[in-house]
């Protein structure tokens, strides 16, 4: 006869609600671990997908996702030149926030080298990669945008062409993926206003040195948008991304443009540990404290219970050494309540997190090897919160069901 | 019938003092008491309260040490003074059974389990333990009640079941403390004569603390206690 079972099945309700509560806290704790993968996930996963070999980035910086990085665009064909590359791309990515629809929409503009990368290598969930030059764009569906919808962003309109899932930045917001030279113009997009005065002292500047003097057609290109002026002001890339030739050393090929003096390079996995040694990082050991405070608290309260459910027997437990059970019998009682508490609470909040986790606002990650983990945590933390109610029971004297 | 005591030795305690407290909080509960109680003997402790009865019966019960004295049940020596010398929890597990003024029936296991649960803790194996607390159950008359929890039994039923839970392991003495307190006078008869029957027919030892005297007649000795001592004329066979 297993006296554990018995007992929860004539306390059924009282064990369901409190095995609930335990679920609860443990499915914070999973979801916890799980905030914590879901941020690396994120971080990481532009530089996993994008398939660069190469991160070419401002000299002294360490690239887009830890600092402003601002290089020329033509960098590019600079690149392409060294031996063993097969391709260099413009990079852009930099977050912004505009007003749609009567909300705000906070988004990562990620530009794609255009005619060379048209983002074939997005996952789309609906619709195509680009296919024109301008005004058109991928956005995750965290953007809540449709397939089709019209996106004003500065003076022009976007459509969106094609919609992925599960592409965010390290901060948790949607990338919409353009052409380089739409995400630049979004970028640099600025008020009529501020554009006139702009191009007016561009021109004021011209006419006061000896060139604008003596040349009016520069005076008049003087006037043309910003991008259509390189000399003047060079559009400005946040990184360039290099596919290297098959076969060709990685190592050689950083070494060859590392000695140019105005970049600095990085292979994709010194980018991504910089990525995670940077921002997540703090994110990571705050979300790991916060799970081994809510470790013991878990502990402390599944303690408290057993205890408490121990002293609600106490007398039963005493009946039992009166009538000569064995200390394993009254232990077993317990340990085995506290792992059927354990089990059940983890069972819980391992279904309960298959709803609730997909509907928080940064990406839940929960794996295999994690559940396991806590599987072992959530054991052990059974079998220490056993232990007062256990030493509650072992100390309690058989004459007590006397004076009871 | 009455066996002799020497040859069929139930419980005997030998010049048995309790003393609770120290200093100027000292109780002597019990004093030099010697009593011997034979197998198949039921015996009714009486006295007022305060007496000192449930004192010596928890005693003999191994439940709560003597200060001085000896206590030896079924002729095997088993306290000698507060020292043990065997292990008590075993030795109450194969020899004793309690019958109390409550039942104290274990809320969550029905009346066959309650019984059952007694035959298990002393390594019966379960089939064996289900079909031995039936037989008791129907011994007792309360069969029928057998897949009920407590909860739903009457006092009488309840108590019916910590007798079959006393006699489960086949013990050579029961010890049962004023139980009939919590029962009118017919329930409180048909527990005392359950008691007899058990006494005579599974020959054991049976010693009742009990202010009840409606059913004394079915006792085979009366002994009674009075300030800690043994009345000197409290021990009489009927």
């Amino acid at each position: 006869m297993n006296l554990a079972r018995r007992d929860i099945q004539h306390h059924l309700g009282r064990f369901a609600f409190t095995t609930v509560g335990i679920g609860l806290l443990l499915m914070i704790v999973m979801g916890m671990g799980g905030i914590y993968r879901g941020l690396i996930y994120e971080a990481t996963l532009l530089v996993d997908r994008i398939g660069a070999d190469l991160w070419v980035v401002q000299g002294n910086t360490r690239g887009p996702f830890a600092e402003v990085s601002r290089l020329p665009a033509n960098l590019e064909d600079r690149v392409r030149a060294v031996p063993g590359v097969a391709s260099a791309r413009r990079f852009v990515s930099h977050t912004i926030q505009r007003p749609h629809q009567g909300r705000a929409l906070r988004m990562v503009v990620q530009g794609l080298s255009w005619p060379e990368d048209r983002g074939d290598w997005v996952p789309l969930v609906a619709g195509r990669p680009i296919r024109q030059a301008h005004y058109e764009l991928i956005a995750d569906q965290s953007l809540g945008l449709a397939l089709g919808e019209r996106l004003r962003l500065g003076m022009d309109l976007y459509e969106v062409v094609g919609l992925t899932r599960g592409m965010v930045g390290s901060s948790g917001d949607g990338l919409a993926f353009f052409t380089v030279s739409d995400s630049t113009a979004i970028q640099f997009d600025l008020p009529g206003e501020a554009t006139r005065l702009e191009r007016a002292a561009r021109l004021h500047r011209l006419e006061s040195i000896d060139l604008g003097q003596v040349s009016p057609q520069l005076s008049e290109r003087a006037m043309a948008p910003a991008n259509q002026l390189p000399a003047i002001a060079p559009p400005r890339v946040s990184a360039v991304l290099v596919t290297l030739r098959e076969g060709a050393d990685a190592a050689t090929v950083a070494a060859t443009i590392s000695r140019w003096t105005d970049v600095t390079v990085y292979s994709t996995q010194e980018q991504r540990d910089l990525l995670l040694s940077g921002m997540v990082d703090k994110a990571r050991r705050q979300l790991g404290l916060f799970r081994v405070l809510l470790i013991l608290i878990s502990t402390i309260v599944i303690a408290l219970i057993l205890y408490t459910l121990t002293l609600d027997k106490i007398r039963d437990i005493a009946l039992l050494k009166l009538i000569g059970a064995r200390n394993r019998v009254i232990v077993g009682l317990i340990f085995q309540q506290a792992l059927l508490m354990g089990t059940f609470g983890f069972g819980l909040a391992w279904w309960l997190g298959r709803f609730a986790f997909p509907h928080f606002p940064r990406l839940v990650v929960i794996e295999p090897a994690d559940l396991a983990q806590l599987a072992l945590i959530v054991l052990g933390i059974s079998m220490l919160a056993s232990l007062l109610g256990i030493w509650k029971a072992l100390t309690v004297e058989a004459n007590t069901v006397l004076s009871a | 019938m009455n066996p002799s005591p020497d040859t069929h030795p139930g419980v005997e305690v030998t010049a048995l003092t309790k003393i609770y407290g120290s200093g100027n909080t000292e109780v002597v509960a019990v004093k030099d008491v010697s009593l011997r109680v034979a197998r198949g003997e039921m015996v009714a402790l009486l006295g007022p309260s305060g007496a000192g009865k449930s004192t010596l019966l928890t005693a003999m019960a191994l439940i709560n040490p003597p200060t001085s004295g000896q206590i030896r049940i079924g002729g095997e020596p088993v306290m000698d003074g507060p020292r043990a010398l065997v292990d008590l929890r075993a030795f109450r597990r194969q020899h004793l059974g309690f019958v109390f003024q409550k039942a104290n029936l274990i809320p969550f296991l029905t009346a066959r389990e309650n019984v059952q649960v007694a035959l298990e803790v002393n390594d019966v194996p379960s089939r064996a333990a289900r079909q031995r607390a039936m037989e008791l159950l129907e011994y007792l008359g309360v069969a029928q009640r057998a897949d009920h929890l407590p909860d739903a039994l009457s006092g009488g039923e309840q108590q019916r079941v910590a007798v079959a839970r006393a006699l489960a392991n086949h013990p050579s003495l029961i010890l049962a403390d004023e139980p009939t307190a919590a029962l009118d006078r017919q329930r409180g008869r048909q527990v005392m004569e359950l008691f007899a029957k058990v006494a005579h027919e599974q020959h054991a030892a049976v010693v009742v603390v009990t202010h009840d005297t409606r059913a004394i007649d079915l006792f085979d000795r009366i002994v009674e206690m009075e300030d800690g001592h043994l009345k000197p004329t409290g021990d009489h066979f009927r």
